[in-house]
């Protein structure tokens, strides 16, 4: 960097910043208090499904296949009651050029900044994110760093993350690694004010209309093959992004029945911006450590609004242990010939436990899949596990500690969601929306539909757990 | 006698961006305690040694400073062995769906 601001002076200026790097002004859709016009935000954008589908269809994303999982299906139903057992598919989005439904994402982005004339693209992302974003930028012609969580104060660096690092340095990008810690924000502003650069963010409108095609090929294809639409759509959740976008493709394609899940790893009592926890994770993302903060308040996002916002969305919100996502990884390899993962088994691991619970005739689809390979493996992550003194056996889940203790189911009928209880994080999200407005400004009746719609519950239930919080508080 | 890496070498470079105890307030006590790191690639702008203080031109054509840390880095992230705990799960699967664990 040519100049180095200080920590203080970068983040005074962040509102600039983010105004020049993303090109849309977030203060002309604010209707109240709390309340901004969230559909017409994305509107805005002017990216339907056949629009989107056509800037995809020009780099190699998007229409992936669909593919039934037989051979786990027929294990789901070894183990659930008589005429239960739903049909398992999963979306192969490992097909996308960089190896993940990230390309959706990344797609729109970089169609944007390149028709808003930016001369490069910056992303903060340690994972598949980069890669795509790369990738993309790579066929525009344009340039592109990315900023990286990426090695401990050992130097050790998280296998998965090296082999992003590596992928985004094939497609030519610049890549800035750092040590744990939340100041990576601080050195992304940096490097937008720096050059000026598009904010290739996860959380901008054209970052989640990219991902609307998937759920809306889904349906199509789930139709072509079943003749119904799926009964259950189970998405790896960490931002948002994921759920949001696809939901929204779901509802578009006419899924209106169709119920979506959030399915995230449990890392409970691992801190995010621990130095010590950093490498004893074993997920760099699709897990709880990203999907509680986000989805109890997308708008601690990098962009001034989150256009991520999953409880509009999820039916259910379910978690399972890191043992169980291995668990599966490996059935998925050997029962059914394809290896992939980590994280995006997180949703197949759920929906092994889900489907036992619906009937044979019903239709459970895993929206997702994503590359594996060298550092970005289960047996990578469970190497590094054990040596960072990570106890790793085989037993009854139930007994999965993270940052202790990976327990690998010993029979798959010991694989068994856990529910989120969804009211405690509706409740959870209205007291951070009531806290980020400071003074005392007084809620109008746009603010309270807001958080109903946001919330998905009524007005009712917001004024009762806004006036808990006044009391609480006040 | 130092060895000179030539200009134009890919290398890598390292720069504390915070030292410890300068973290942000929100940060865990052992994240706080030690320095917020970075390391970057590029091509070597002058000709230099390790340890030096250089310049690099990054891929993304940008000139960054820091200490001369590594000459042509290495991949080194890796499978490493395969792990027991999860050797025997299809074998387990295949014989729960009635069939034999091996060919066929
Ligand atoms: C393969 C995969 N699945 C799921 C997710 C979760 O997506 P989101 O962060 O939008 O919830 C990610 C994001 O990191 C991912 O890379």
């Amino acid at each position: 960097m040519t100049a180095v601001l200080s920590y203080e002076a970068i983040l005074a200026d962040r509102d600039a910043i983010m105004r020049a790097s993303v090109g849309i002004d977030y203060q002309h859709y604010v209707t109240g208090v709390l309340a901004f016009d969230y559909e017409r935000l994305l509107a805005d954008t002017g990216y339907d499904i056949p629009r989107t589908q056509a800037v995809q269809s020009r780099t190699g994303v998007g229409n992936t296949p669909l593919i039934e999982l037989h051979h786990i299906t027929s294990l789901v139903r070894s183990l659930a009651a008589p005429g239960k057992g739903a049909r398992i598919f999963v979306k192969d989005e490992a097909a996308n050029p960089s190896g993940s439904f990230k390309d959706r994402r990344a797609s729109l982005s970089v169609h944007e900044a390149k028709r808003r004339g930016y001369e490069g693209v910056v992303a903060a992302t340690s994972g598949n994110y980069g890669a795509a974003v790369a990738s993309q930028a790579a066929k525009a012609g344009m340039r592109c760093i990315v900023v990286q969580e990426a090695f401990d104060s050992q130097g050790i660096a998280q296998p998965e993350i090296a082999e992003k690092t590596r992928a985004c340095e094939a497609y030519g990008a610049e890549v800035i690694r750092l040590s744990v810690g939340p100041e990576l924000f601080y050195m992304f502003l940096c490097v937008l004010k720096e050059t000026g650069f598009f904010n290739a963010s996860l959380y901008t409108p054209y970052s989640i209309l990219g991902i609307e095609t998937l759920g809306y090929e889904l349906v199509g294809q789930v139709q072509e093959q079943t003749g119904c639409y799926p009964d259950l759509v189970i998405a790896t959740h960490a931002g948002g992004g994921n759920v949001t976008g696809t939901a929204r493709g779901l509802h578009k394609a006419g899924a209106i029945g169709t119920k979506v899940v959030a399915a995230s790893v449990d890392l409970a009592g691992l801190h995010m911006a621990s130095d010590r926890d950093f490498n004893r994770k074993s997920f760099t993302t699709g897990h709880t450590g990203f999907s509680m903060p986000f989805t109890t308040w997308p708008d601690r996002a990098d962009v001034p609004r989150n256009a991520a916002r999953p409880l509009r969305y999820i039916d259910r919100f379910v978690t399972v242990t890191q043992g169980e996502v291995f668990y599966m990884t490996q059935v998925l390899a050997e029962l059914e010939g394809l290896e992939r993962g980590p994280a995006g088994n997180t949703s197949l691991a759920a929906a092994f436990s889900m489907a036992q619970g619906l009937d044979a005739d019903q239709i459970v689809v895993i929206q997702e899949t994503e590359y594996t390979g060298a550092g970005k493996h289960p047996i990578a992550q469970l190497n590094l596990a054990k040596q960072m003194g990570v106890e790793v056996r085989r037993g009854d889940p139930r007994e999965n500690k993270p940052g202790q203790r990976i327990v690998i189911p010993e029979h798959p009928s010991q694989i068994a969601v856990l529910d989120v209880d969804l009211d405690h994080v509706r409740s959870s999200y209205v007291r951070h929306a009531l806290q980020s407005t400071h003074a005392e400004q007084p809620l109008s009746e746009i603010d309270l539909d807001f958080l109903a719609a946001e919330t998905r519950s009524s007005r009712n239930y917001v004024e009762e757990i806004a006036n808990e919080w006044h009391r609480t508080t006040g | 006698m130092a060895e000179y890496i030539k200009k134009g070498t890919w290398v890598e470079i390292h720069r504390i961006v915070l030292a410890g105890g300068q973290r942000a307030p929100q940060v865990p006590v052992e994240t706080q305690q030690v320095p917020l790191e970075m390391r970057v690639k590029g091509f070597l702008a002058q000709r230099a040694s390790l340890g030096d203080e250089v310049e690099i031109v990054t891929s993304a054509g940008r000139r960054l400073r820091g200490m001369l840390t590594d000459v042509n880095p290495a991949y080194t992230h890796n499978f490493g062995s395969p792990v027991p705990e999860l050797l025997m799960i299809g074998r387990e699967v295949r014989t729960i769906l009635g069939e034999t664990g091996g060919g066929g």
